[in-house]
C-alpha cells in the first residue's frame, strides 16, 4: 500500500479540467432556474409599510386595499408586521427629520432582495412639504426608490396596478 | 375651557396666543401677550391640557413658557429624550415604535407594565413634524387651504371647512348658499366614512374581525360615492376659500339619496351583531375607562369626550352653517369605556346620514365661489369645525392675500393624555383595543 501510495503522490494528477460551459449555456440554466423559482416563490411578496411623514392619507388608501373589494391578498401580496418577514417596503411621506433613522433602520433589517416603493407624492417628490427644513424631501434620500406610485393619494387601484407590476 | 396656545417670533420679539371658550357654547376668543424677552407665563400650570403645545411653542419658536410643569423637547428630537421613571418592584418596559406593526401613522408609546398590567404609558410623538404652519407663513390663501387640508387626511374636508372659514371671518366673505350646504355634506361623508372605519377597527381590535370585513366595505362605499360626487375619495381641496371647487349633479344627489339609507341598513345588522355578540361585549364593556372628571380636565372632545361626559359638539354649540338646518342630538354617556365610544359614533353615523339626506333636500341653486376681496390690510379670524374626532379650532391671520400666520389644533392634543390616563390598570394586550376607540391622529398634532 505504501508503493502504491508513494507512486501516487509523484505521477501526474489524473483530475481532469472542468467541461468548458458557454455562456449561452449558462444564461440557459440561470433563465431555467429563475423560471422555477419565479412559478414556486415569484407570485408572492410581503410588504412593510413606514409612514415617514405622511398627512395618513396615504396609509388610508394602504389600508383601504385590504378591504373586500380590493382583496389585496388575493394575489399573494401581504402586510406583514416586521421588517424582517418583509420583501418590500413601502414607503409615505415626505421623511420628516424625525422619521429619517427609523426609516434607514426599518430598511436595514429586512433581508435582500429587498424593494422600494415610494407610495404617494410626498414620498415621491416630497409633494408640498418639499421645501420644509422639518423633512428630508423624498424617500430616494434615505433608501433606494424601486417603483414609484404617485398621488395624493393614489387611490387603490393604482396602487395595486404598481404592486402587481412590481411582481411580473 | 382652554382651546388653544400657539406662538409666533419674529427676531427677539415673540407673541403668545390663547384662544378659549366660555362653558355653554360659545365661539372661541383669542387674546395675545408680547413676551417679555423670550418669556411667557405657562397656562399648563393651570390647564394640564396646554402642557404639550407649550411644550411645542418651546421648540417651534425658541421662547419659554415660565413654570412649565414638563418643559422636555415635544417636536424636537435632536436630543435623546427622557421617559419619565417609573419605579416599583416586579416593573419593566416595553418600548413600542415608532413604526408599527400595522399600517398606522408613527409614534413611540413606553409601556411600564407589571405582569400583564399597564402602569404607566407614555406617548412620545412629533416624528410626523413636517414644519406645516411655517409652510403656510406667506403663501398665498389658496396653497395654504391646501396645505391646511393636509395637516391630517383623514380630516382634510374638517380642516379645509376650519380653515377657509377662519379666512372668509377674516375678510368678511359671504359665501353663497349652495356652497354652505355642499360643505355640509362633505363634512358629514367623512365623518360618516371615518366612523364606519372605526367602528370596524375596534371591533377588529377586540378580536371580531367580522364586523372590520363589513365596516370597511362601508367606509369604501362612502369614499367610492364620494369620488362619484365630488371627485376625490377624500375630498381633498374640494372646500376652497371663498366656496367650493366642484358642484354636485343632479345625479349625484340621486345616487346620495338611494346609497346612503341603504348602507345604513346594512350598518343597523352591524349593530345588533355587536350588541348580542357577548363575547364582543367582554371585551369593551368596561375596558379603558375613562373618568368624566379626568376628560373635562383634559379637555376632551370628540366621540372620547362625549363618552365621558363632554356634552359639547361644535355643530351644535358653536353652531355654525349649515348645521341650523336641523337639531343635532348630541350622544353623551359617562360609562367612559370602549363600548360607550363605539355607541357615540353608532348614533353620530345614523345622524349624519339625516343631515346629509336634509341637507341634499334644500340644496339651493346658485354660484359656487365668492371672489375674495383684493383688501391688503392685516386682518385675523377663527373658526372651529366638528371634525370627526372632535373640534377643530382654526386661527389665522391674512394680508395681501397671504397668511401671515396660522394655527390649527387637532383634537388630538388632548386625547393622547387622556389615553394614557386610561390605560393605567388594563391589561397590555388591550391597548389596541383602546387606542383604537379614541383613534388620536398623530399628524394632527405634530403638525
Ligand atoms: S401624498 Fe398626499 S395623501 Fe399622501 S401623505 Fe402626502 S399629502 Fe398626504
Amino acid at each position: 500500500m505504501r508503493r502504491i501510495l508513494i507512486e501516487s503522490l509523484f505521477r501526474c494528477k489524473l483530475t481532469e479540467q472542468p467541461p468548458l460551459i458557454t455562456d449561452a449555456e449558462k444564461a440557459a440554466l440561470v433563465g431555467h432556474l429563475d423560471r422555477a423559482a419565479q412559478r414556486r416563490l415569484g407570485r408572492s411578496l410581503a410588504i412593510r409599510e413606514v409612514d415617514a411623514g405622511s398627512c395618513n392619507g396615504c396609509e388610508l388608501e394602504i389600508i383601504a386595499l385590504n378591504n373586500a373589494l380590493y382583496d389585496l391578498e388575493r394575489f399573494g401580496l401581504k402586510i406583514v408586521a416586521s421588517p424582517r418577514h418583509a420583501d418590500v417596503l413601502m414607503v409615505t411621506g415626505p421623511v420628516t427629520r424625525n422619521m429619517r433613522d427609523a426609516l434607514s433602520l426599518t430598511y436595514e433589517a429586512m433581508p435582500a432582495p429587498k424593494f422600494v416603493v415610494a407610495v404617494g407624492d410626498c414620498a415621491c417628490t416630497g409633494g408640498m412639504f418639499a421645501q420644509s427644513p422639518a423633512c428630508v424631501g423624498t424617500v430616494g434620500h434615505v433608501v433606494p426608490i424601486d417603483l414609484r406610485i404617485p398621488g395624493c393619494p393614489p387611490d387603490p387601484t393604482t396602487l395595486l396596478r404598481g404592486l402587481i407590476s412590481l411582481m411580473t | 375651557m382652554f382651546v388653544a396656545i400657539w406662538a409666533e417670533r419674529d427676531g427677539d420679539a415673540g407673541v403668545v396666543h390663547l384662544a378659549g371658550r366660555r362653558d355653554g357654547g360659545a365661539a372661541a376668543e383669542v387674546v395675545s401677550l408680547v413676551t417679555s424677552g423670550l418669556h411667557f407665563p405657562s397656562i399648563g400650570r393651570h390647564h394640564p391640557s396646554a402642557i404639550l403645545m407649550e411644550r411645542a411653542i418651546q421648540d417651534l419658536h425658541g421662547l419659554i413658557a415660565d413654570g412649565l410643569p414638563d418643559p422636555r423637547p415635544w417636536l424636537d428630537h435632536r436630543s435623546t429624550y427622557e421617559f419619565k421613571p417609573v419605579i416599583g418592584a416586579g416593573v419593566h418596559q416595553i418600548p413600542v415604535g415608532p413604526v408599527h406593526a400595522g399600517t398606522i401613522e408613527p409614534g413611540h408609546f413606553r409601556f411600564s407594565v407589571n405582569g400583564e398590567t399597564i402602569v404607566r404609558l407614555e406617548t412620545r410623538l412629533g416624528y410626523t413634524h413636517k414644519g406645516t404652519l411655517g409652510l403656510m407663513r406667506g403663501k398665498p390663501i389658496n396653497q395654504a387651504a391646501q396645505l391646511a387640508g393636509r395637516v391630517s387626511g383623514d380630516s382634510t374636508v374638517a380642516y379645509a371647512f376650519a380653515f377657509v372659514r377662519a379666512v372668509e371671518q377674516a375678510l368678511g366673505v359671504v359665501v353663497p348658499p349652495r356652497t354652505i350646504v355642499l360643505r355640509g355634506i362633505m363634512a358629514e361623508l367623512e365623518r360618516l366614512a371615518n366612523h364606519f372605519g372605526d367602528l370596524g377597527a375596534i371591533c377588529n381590535d377586540a378580536g371580531f374581525p367580522l364586523i372590520n370585513a363589513h365596516g370597511a366595505v362601508l367606509r369604501e362605499r362612502v369614499l367610492r360615492l364620494s369620488a362619484a360626487c365630488f371627485g376625490h375619495r377624500l375630498m381633498m381641496d374640494r372646500i376652497v376659500p371663498g366656496g367650493v371647487a366642484v358642484d354636485l349633479a343632479d345625479g349625484d344627489t340621486k345616487a346620495l339619496t338611494t346609497a346612503l339609507p341603504a348602507l345604513l341598513a346594512q350598518f343597523e345588522r352591524l349593530v345588533e351583531l355587536y350588541d348580542k355578540t357577548a363575547s364582543l361585549q367582554d371585551r369593551v364593556v368596561g375596558t379603558g375607562r375613562l373618568d368624566p372628571a379626568i376628560a373635562r380636565r383634559l379637555g376632551c372632545g370628540g366621540p372620547v369626550g362625549r363618552a365621558s361626559g363632554q356634552d359639547f359638539d361644535a355643530r351644535r354649540d358653536i353652531s355654525y352653517l349649515p348645521y341650523d338646518i336641523l337639531p343635532i342630538v348630541v350622544p353623551c354617556f359617562t360609562s367612559g369605556d370602549v363600548d360607550a365610544r363605539v355607541r357615540v359614533r353608532m348614533v353620530e353615523i345614523r345622524q349624519s346620514v339625516a343631515l346629509i339626506l336634509a341637507l341634499l333636500d334644500t340644496l339651493p341653486d346658485g354660484p359656487l365661489r365668492t371672489p375674495l376681496p383684493d383688501d391688503a390690510s392685516p386682518r385675523a379670524g377663527s373658526a372651529t369645525v366638528e371634525g370627526f374626532r372632535g373640534d377643530i379650532f382654526a386661527h389665522v391671520r391674512v394680508s395681501d392675500g397671504h397668511v401671515a400666520g396660522s394655527f390649527l389644533r387637532d383634537p388630538s392634543w388632548f386625547l393622547w393624555p387622556a389615553l394614557e390616563v386610561a390605560i393605567e390598570g388594563n391589561i397590555v394586550a388591550d391597548f389596541p383595543l383602546c387606542n383604537k376607540s379614541f383613534n388620536a391622529g398623530y399628524s394632527g398634532c405634530d403638525l
